[in-house]
């Protein structure tokens, strides 16, 4: 056991069992896994990617790289989880990663032998011959063999949701700077977002042996978090992690709601905020950096900082014989916590001058230079001044590269970080993000009273109010000389995650791979799920030294958001299987289901396609019974989702007048007419009716599919083309149930008005909107009643249709009858067609889109009816139609719709074909390629049943 | 990204839906309904408040740093 008899911020008193590759282990609360597992002197926790070299953790935080574990079982797995992150509950399971068949015996520990051949770019050069080969033998191969973690493959039972927050100030960071910007705000009576990737809030103060204000920081904390949490205008969001910035202060968050949780017991999993600021502060703080040398990557080998954190925050000593390699002060200050710790110490320095008061074995200007120890580290070879060298036993390592703040958010709108040579590190460009300022470690500024200082006095700035009191804290500035890779024999490692080592940097520099964006795409430096946290600036700096300049001219790479993975169930949230969309419904939807509907989709909407009756099997069946059944009886069907657009004013009759090519201004109150409306470019938007219903107030029917952008064309007319028109447009599409009753027999149904006249009536003491008008051919009426009445005129009117032998019928019969009227949808209307192909003269009056409509170019193929009238009796629609041989230039039009018609014994289809008008008793070949069917046509007028239109006037 | 309805206040860009260029609001003819603009910097656009109170805007706006210059109401 590792665990220290006292210290760190975890609950001792209970005890949590966990698993790991199915061997229990205990943990106390407020352990992650990574330190339940160092307790439990467990070292090895991973595989890299490339080379399956076994890993410990390297930090004790969110940029991990090496500890990624699966979490949880079955459904609920979840891969590259960073066991430095993940809590421990009861009842954990987590499993190793990457490795076959068990964490400590991998097969393909063998590609680490292989590692000659397999360095930067190696799969675009070593497979390369035979050509085939690549596709057919070596590509499946390594894609078999690459990957990280293995995702379930059945779907997340986890529910996620997005949401929105707004505040006058977000802090990003719950550290010394980021709780005195809080508590400055929040002070002020500011709304105060603070939010923190961790669990425990405080950062640094709960990883470090720290005094602020006389006492321990870890009771600081406490106090001020306590504080902030009292403030009913200051939001508290442990675990949340700031993924994006974005614009005009919106800033992606986050929420692990429920990871720590053995069972979300109903809440969300996680939730994706979407955070809009009015200002912003940054005090993400900073992360260590790692110091390349040979065999850097053995479990064992860690961040100084890390192993600052597991003493201290979670009580836990994960090695007895240390060797602490640093380039800066912190290397004196690891030694000393480990002393304290009661640990064995060597502390190798870089630096030549460095004379640190400490009571341990200091070796100045020497390297580390080689590391043993296959799955664990055991002993360490270091380098003096003189060229000798030396072996030391030690299963501990702790690197101390110096720091890079943590600049990722202010890079996500484009810019690029400034280096600054007193940290040798890249801070935030000033103004990089609107409204976002960063402080403390993340603008490179150090110490504990700079953090608490700068966090302070930028919500003050930002608020324009007082800076909360600063207390006390150490102000020591960090001495560093940079130091990147000790030059010895061997690999050493830049990436952990993605194995790329100083040898690949220098390949990729010797094949000219010179730009950091080129660099990082050839050796797949600083990708995957770490995005290089703890990698890009090394590797920045070997290919400086490499090229000879300084590094800040070589510049970084662009970091973009997510700062961290985020799932895709959380971007989803609930918009997943039936709610990936919303469903509209219409009010007799319940009601239709009680009738054995069939149903279509038509956009969001859901229509009943057929009612299915007796021992009906096929849609033809129903559909056959339910065109004959209105053509000779009656039928009702359900038209809610047709659009109802009213248009009302003293002007609503100039305004129409102006919209429709048909003219509408003289149109009589009580009556209505049908019209075809153009978009600017001069082709045909939509077709409608219009009632007048009073001498102010019409009602327009545009098309279900069309009525979205019919009343977005509208009311940019009415405000933008013609302010000066009194007119206002309401679409009253929900508000309307519409019901359709139309048969020889509809009369008996119901006394209405004559055809094309508009009436209201009331049915059942319910004021309806009667319209004859008809889309089947057959008279009869559009009844429109409010919504809430719909399912009970459904019922009403199907009760006595059912009494003369009449019922329901769906959308495919509808079709049948319109197509047998010529009426036309928008498979005619498909945006490329005019007036004139639809057969409408152009009046003299001014409409939108006349002009346009005017250029010569806009004719093209006219609507037609076609029948059969050769042997092959089908038609398709889509079909083209085509003169003479099959050939592009041959094609003379297509067919729009095709359907059987049962009142007519065979196939009718509508089609747009050139010059159509002037052929009728012509025929034309109909080819449908995709089919292989082929037939001869008659071309005659777009209509096929009562062509005078004298069943609608009975 | 957020604009300022004139209406409602400030909104997230999600509410809004886009026309393109505010030339094609400006007329009939061929130039207003085909030629659009295209800068590397401040362009006029129109926009609807299609998630709100349905306003038609003109918006101003830096294309390349999305920083918005005003939004009013399109034809006044």
């Amino acid at each position: 056991m590792s665990r220290l008899p006292k210290g760190g911020i975890i609950d001792r008193t209970r005890s949590l069992p966990f698993t790991f590759d199915g061997k229990g282990y205990c943990a106390h609360p407020g352990d992650t896994v990574a330190s339940a597992l160092l307790a439990n002197g467990v070292q090895l926790m991973g595989r890299s990617f490339k080379y399956h070299r076994p890993r410990g953790v390297l930090t004790a935080g969110s940029e991990e790289p090496n500890a990624l574990i699966e979490v949880s079982s079955g459904a609920d797995r979840t891969p590259n989880t960073r066991a430095t992150v993940q809590e421990v509950f009861a009842g954990l399971q987590t499993q190793s990663q990457n490795r076959w068949p068990t964490l400590g015996f991998d097969i393909k520990e063998a590609l680490d032998l292989a590692h000659p051949f397999l360095g930067a770019g190696f799969y675009y050069k070593t497979f390369m011959w035979p050509r085939a080969a690549w596709h057919h033998l070596w590509e499946p191969i390594i894609r078999r063999a690459a990957g990280l973690g293995r995702l379930s493959s059945e779907p997340d039972p986890a529910v996620y949701d997005k949401a929105w927050k707004h505040c006058d100030l977000l802090v990003i960071g719950a550290g010394p700077a980021g709780l005195m910007a809080a508590l400055t705000a929040g002070r002020a009576g500011a709304r105060v977002v603070l939010a923190d990737e961790d669990f425990v809030l405080g950062g640094r103060l709960q990883a470090e042996a720290l005094e602020v204000g006389g006492e321990s920081s870890h009771g600081w904390v406490s106090q001020t978090v306590a504080e902030l949490a009292s403030l009913p205008n200051v939001t508290l969001m442990k675990r949340t992690t700031i993924t994006g910035a974005y614009d005009g202060g919106t800033y992606g968050a986050l929420e692990r709601v429920a990871d720590h949780l053995p069972n979300a017991q109903g809440s969300p999993q996680q939730i994706f905020w979407r955070i809009v600021a009015k200002h912003a502060i940054l005090a993400g703080g900073a992360h260590e950096r790692p110091i390349a040398f040979p065999n850097n990557d053995r479990p064992g080998i860690m961040l100084a900082s890390a192993v600052r954190t597991y003493i201290h925050r979670f009580g836990v000593l994960p090695a007895r014989r240390w060797v602490v390699f640093a380039n800066n002060d912190e290397g004196a200050r690891t030694a000393h916590d480990l002393l304290k710790a009661g640990a064995e110490v060597t502390l190798v320095d870089t630096r030549k001058d460095a004379r640190p008061e400490i009571s341990c074995r200091h070796l100045p200007e020497a390297e580390v230079v080689n590391t043993r120890g296959r799955q664990g580290l055991k002993a360490v070879e270091v380098r003096f001044a003189n060229g000798n060298t030396e072996w030391i036993k030690a299963e501990g390592l702790a690197m101390a590269g110096g720091w890079n703040p943590s600049v990722h958010l202010t890079c996500h709108m484009g810019a690029r970080p400034v280096w600054q040579d007193n940290i040798a590190g890249f801070v935030p460009r000033a103004g990089a993000v609107p409204g976002l300022q960063a402080v403390g470690a993340a603008n490179g500024e150090f110490t504990t009273h700079m953090a608490l200082n700068t966090g302070a006095a930028a919500a003050a700035k930002a608020l324009g109010v007082k800076p909360a009191e600063i207390p006390e804290a150490e102000d020591t500035l960090n001495k560093i000389t940079p130091f990147w890779h000790v030059e010895a024999k061997g690999r050493a490692w830049l990436d952990f995650q993605n194995d790329v080592t100083v040898k690949d940097v220098v390949q990729a520099h010797a094949e000219n791979m010179r730009s950091v964006e080129h660099m990082k795409r050839y050796t797949t430096l600083g990708m995957a799920t770490d995005q290089g946290k703890t990698a890009n600036i090394g590797a920045l700096a070997v290919m400086a030294g490499l090229t000879g300049q300084e590094i800040a001219q070589t510049g970084t790479t662009m970091f973009r958001p997510p700062y961290t993975p985020v799932q895709m169930g959380a971007l989803g949230g609930r918009h997943v299987e039936v709610d990936l969309a919303p469903e509209r419904r219409m009010p007799g939807d319940a009601f239709a289901r009680g009738h054995r509907a069939n149903w279509d989709e038509m956009g969001l909407w859901l229509r009943p396609s057929l009612f299915k009756q007796g021992d009906e099997h096929t849609w033809r069946q129903s559909c056959d019974r339910e065109v004959q059944m209105v053509r000779e009886c009656v039928g009702v069907t359900e038209v809610s989702t047709l659009g109802k657009i009213e248009v009302q004013g003293p002007d609503a009759a100039e305004f129409l007048n102006r919209i429709f090519l048909t003219p509408m201004k003289k149109l009589g109150v009580g009556h209505i007419r049908y019209g075809l409306m153009l978009r600017t470019d001069g082709f045909v938007m939509d077709d409608s009716t219009v009632a007048r219903l009073a001498e102010d107030l019409f009602v327009m029917h545009p098309t279900t599919g069309a009525s979205a952008e019919v009343l977005s064309h509208l009311e940019f007319c009415a405000h933008v083309r013609w302010p000066e028109l009194d007119v206002q447009i309401m679409d009253v599409t929900e508000q309307w149930a519409q019901v359709a009753v139309h048969g020889p027999m509809a009369h008996k149904v119901l006394v209405g008005p004559d055809f094309m006249r508009f009436q209201e009536v009331e049915i059942e003491g319910v004021k309806a909107r009667v319209f004859r008008v008809s889309y089947s051919g057959e008279a009869g009426f559009e009844i429109a009643v409010p919504a809430r009445y719909g399912a009970a005129l459904m019922h009403w009117l199907l009760g006595k249709a059912e009494a003369l032998g009449g019922g329901l019928y769906g959308l495919e019969a509808l079709n049948v009858m319109r197509v047998e009227k010529g009426y036309l949808t928008h498979a005619e209307i498909d945006g490329r067609v005019s007036h004139y192909d639809l057969g409408f003269p152009t009046p003299d009056k001014d409409f939108v889109g006349k002009q346009m409509a005017a250029r010569a170019g806009l004719r093209g193929p006219e609507l037609v009816g076609l029948t059969t009238v050769g042997t092959v009796k089908a038609l398709v629609g889509g079909a083209l139609l085509v003169e003479g041989d099959f050939a592009p230039d041959n094609v003379q039009g297509h067919i729009t719709s095709a359907v059987f018609s049962p009142t007519l014994g065979h196939m009718v289809a509508l089609g747009l074909l050139e010059n159509g008008r002037a052929r009728h008793g012509e025929t034309i070949q109909m080819i449908d390629a995709t089919s292989g069917i082929s037939a001869m046509c008659k071309i005659g007028p777009a209509v096929f049943f009562d062509a005078k239109g004298e069943r609608l006037r009975a | 990204m957020r604009l300022t309805c004139p209406h409602c206040g400030p909104r997230d860009s999600r509410e809004f839906k886009y026309f393109g260029d505010a030339k094609t609001a400006r007329g009939d003819d061929f130039a207003s309904t085909y030629l659009r603009d295209n800068p590397a910097g401040e362009h006029a656009e129109i926009w609807q408040h299609i998630s709100g109170c349905r306003a038609w805007l003109e918006v101003v706006r830096n294309v390349t740093t999305h920083k918005v210059i005003s939004v009013k109401e399109a034809g006044q």
